[in-house]
């Protein structure tokens, strides 16, 4: 089976960013496959690099990142939903005159279409939010 | 291309949280795939529908035209839940109209919403292949 994972909600104060990370390492761990993973809504802070969770605390962008570059999952960050909370690639903050950016590893920014062309390629899209 | 039957289920009232504004963003950018859309409301997602909406006070964005926008991007249907609208105490006249011209009957306008029982929603959503809840 070919699963689309959206993820809808912030890391931390939801546990949508944590089961659905569960939920695909289980899924590719089952012979499954998990092409891409989406961020939208506020789920595309699950992709900066700048968070410093407590060290008896998971890291979830870590978790993602190690989980994407084992299983090469793309992890798509929506560009619209990220611009709006300040989560820029090197690109990006160029092209907007910041100073910084925070994208980490294994993520990457684009546009709301990989959202849809997910939906169309996988057998399931799931989605992780309220 | 494969054409699926994509729903978008709306939630939550247009303002106070980002889900519907970003929901929209989604169907229109949606629009260009040539897929089969819909769109569902049901709970406070009605309220993203009703006529006279008026931002001003809270300095956000009324996007609510863009649904009567819907229509030329081919999203004709709006099925809206009798029972959401009901448990609000709104009622059919309080949503904006929104028509659509159909290309297969001479462009006739035609209402895109369609106010539906919350067990025919049911069967909206089961016969849906991607749903997107919002």
């Amino acid at each position: 089976m070919k699963f689309g994972v959206v993820v809808s909600e912030g890391p931390y104060t939801h546990q949508a960013a944590d089961s659905a990370y569960l939920f695909v390492k289980a899924a590719l761990e089952a012979g499954h496959e998990v092409p891409r993973v989406f961020f939208y809504h506020d789920g595309v802070n699950v992709s900066t690099r700048l968070s410093v969770p407590p060290q008896d605390e998971r890291n979830i962008q870590v978790n993602w990142t190690a989980l994407a570059k084992e299983h090469e999952v793309d992890l798509v960050v929506c560009i619209a939903a990220a611009q709006r909370r300040g989560l820029l690639d090197e690109n990006e903050a160029t092209r907007q005159g910041k100073d910084a950016n925070n994208i980490a590893d294994g993520f990457r920014i684009s546009g709301l279409g990989q959202l849809i062309e997910m939906g169309i390629q996988t057998d399931r899209l799931v989605t992780f939010g309220d | 291309m494969t054409v699926k039957n994509f729903l978008y289920v709306n939630r939550k009232a247009p303002y106070g949280t980002i889900y519907a504004l970003e929901s929209l963003e989604v169907v229109l950018i949606g629009a260009a795939f040539d897929q089969d859309v819909s769109l569902a409301f049901v709970d406070d997602g009605v309220f993203q529908l009703t006529k006279g909406q008026n931002t001003d006070g809270i300095g956000v964005k009324n996007f609510s035209p863009t649904f009567r926008a819907l229509g030329d991007y081919d999203v004709t249907k709006l099925f809206v839940e009798a029972e959401s609208l009901a448990e609000r105490g709104l009622t059919p006249d309080d949503l904006q109209e929104v028509m659509y011209e159909d290309e297969d009957d001479d462009w006739a306008e035609k209402p895109s919403i369609k106010i539906i029982s919350r067990a025919e929603m049911a069967d909206v959503m089961a016969g849906a292949d991607v749903v997107l809840s919002f």
